[in-house]
């Protein structure tokens, strides 16, 4: 290595490879340490900046942790009820059919409280983008058993561990869309090692510039971590992900648009 | 074969300590401070100069606190 390589000579403007979207607002996220939610911000705001979209692009955040989404994201926005993401960004994106329309929202909103409405979205191919943050449980309000909870899986309401004969089985919302007429393309990916985020970003990218074809709905799943609701680090929670989440929730693409 | 050398910047005030990045770096470059930041994290922090400036840590960072700078030598 040449000796007249300083550190003050890499740290340039010019040099720099990868910084924080200014997509995103100078504030320090509301989630927890090692929460993928932060991760799926930022990935979003990326993509919208890459695509160069920022002015035409509305979002629709959630009740969930995700709730303050507003707060974060650099762009026009409007938070619904619990659930009801998918029916505001219908109504959107029918008034405004030149904006791209995504709403943001987690597996107790928009696989418990908001079935219905993610559903008949998906049904009625409204031509939106939907991300869906897969932990597993009710992340804000203190982890509490979600459709999504896996058998044997802890939460503060299943204390044992989820039994199925009492409490019934987990809900695989991405596949049960990607049956749907109305859907476009259907994608299960994660944030939690480098090579996922980049994956992720690129189904993000895909779902968003689908909005451009007007043919139906782009549902994006992260499967995430809670690390503060599954009781566990950051570190532990993504190995621990890995190894009970993806055999049941596994990662690709469910549904490809045929050309 | 071009070889290429990088630095990181963290912001240390806005780390809230998760580790992720550690074991994202494949140079084993980022540890965990002892000190603490103003809001009591243990920061992430370089413990040497073997960076390539592949932005491994910095896209997995879910706060966004990493700033990746990298130059051909
Ligand atoms: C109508 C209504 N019912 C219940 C609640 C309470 N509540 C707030 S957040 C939440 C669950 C959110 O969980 P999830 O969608 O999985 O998001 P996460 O926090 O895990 O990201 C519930 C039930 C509410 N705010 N409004
Ligand atoms: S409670 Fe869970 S989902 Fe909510 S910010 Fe914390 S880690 Fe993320």
């Amino acid at each position: 290595m040449s000796e007249n390589i300083t550190k003050e000579s890499i740290i340039k403007e010019e040099n720099c490879v990868y910084k924080r979207t200014n997509l995103l607002v100078d504030k320090a996220l509301s989630y927890c340490p090692g929460c993928g939610h932060g991760t799926a911000h930022r990935l979003l705001m990326e993509v919208l900046e890459e695509m160069n979209i920022q002015s035409e692009t509305i979002g629709i955040a959630p009740v969930g942790c995700a709730v303050l989404a507003y707060e974060f994201l650099d762009i026009d926005m409007q938070q619904a009820a619990h659930g009801r993401a998918p029916a505001v960004a219908t109504a959107v994106k029918r008034l405004m059919p030149e904006k791209f329309v995504f709403t943001y929202q987690g597996d107790g909103d928009l696989a418990a409280i908001g079935t219905a409405e993610t559903i008949h979205a998906c049904n009625r191919g409204e031509n939106i983008t939907i991300i869906f943050i897969n932990n597993g449980i009710y992340g804000m309000t203190g982890g509490q058993m979600a459709p999504t909870t896996l058998p044997g899986m802890k939460s503060s309401t299943s204390p044992y561990g989820r039994e199925v004969e009492t409490m019934g089985n987990p809900l695989k919302m991405t596949e049960l869309v990607a049956q749907l007429p109305g859907t476009y393309y259907v994608t299960r990916q994660s944030v939690h090692t480098p090579g996922n985020v980049r994956k992720a970003k690129k189904a993000l990218r895909k779902a968003m510039e689908n909005q451009k074809l007007n043919k139906g709905l782009s549902f994006v799943e992260i499967v995430s971590n809670c690390n503060s609701g599954w009781k566990m680090t950051p570190v532990q929670s993504n190995k621990w992900m890995e190894e009970n989440m993806f055999p049941f929730y596994p990662l690709g693409d469910i549904k490809v648009p045929v050309e | 074969m071009a070889k290429v050398k990088g630095e990181i910047v963290i912001n240390i005030e806005r780390c809230k300590g998760c580790v992720l990045c550690v074991a994202a770096c494949n140079e084993q470059v980022i540890a965990m401070s002892k000190e603490v930041n103003g809001k009591g994290y243990h920061y992430a922090e370089t413990v040497n100069e073997n960076c390539t400036g592949c932005t491994n840590c910095a896209v997995l960072c879910p706060d966004g606190v990493i700033t990746v700078y990298r130059v051909k030598i």
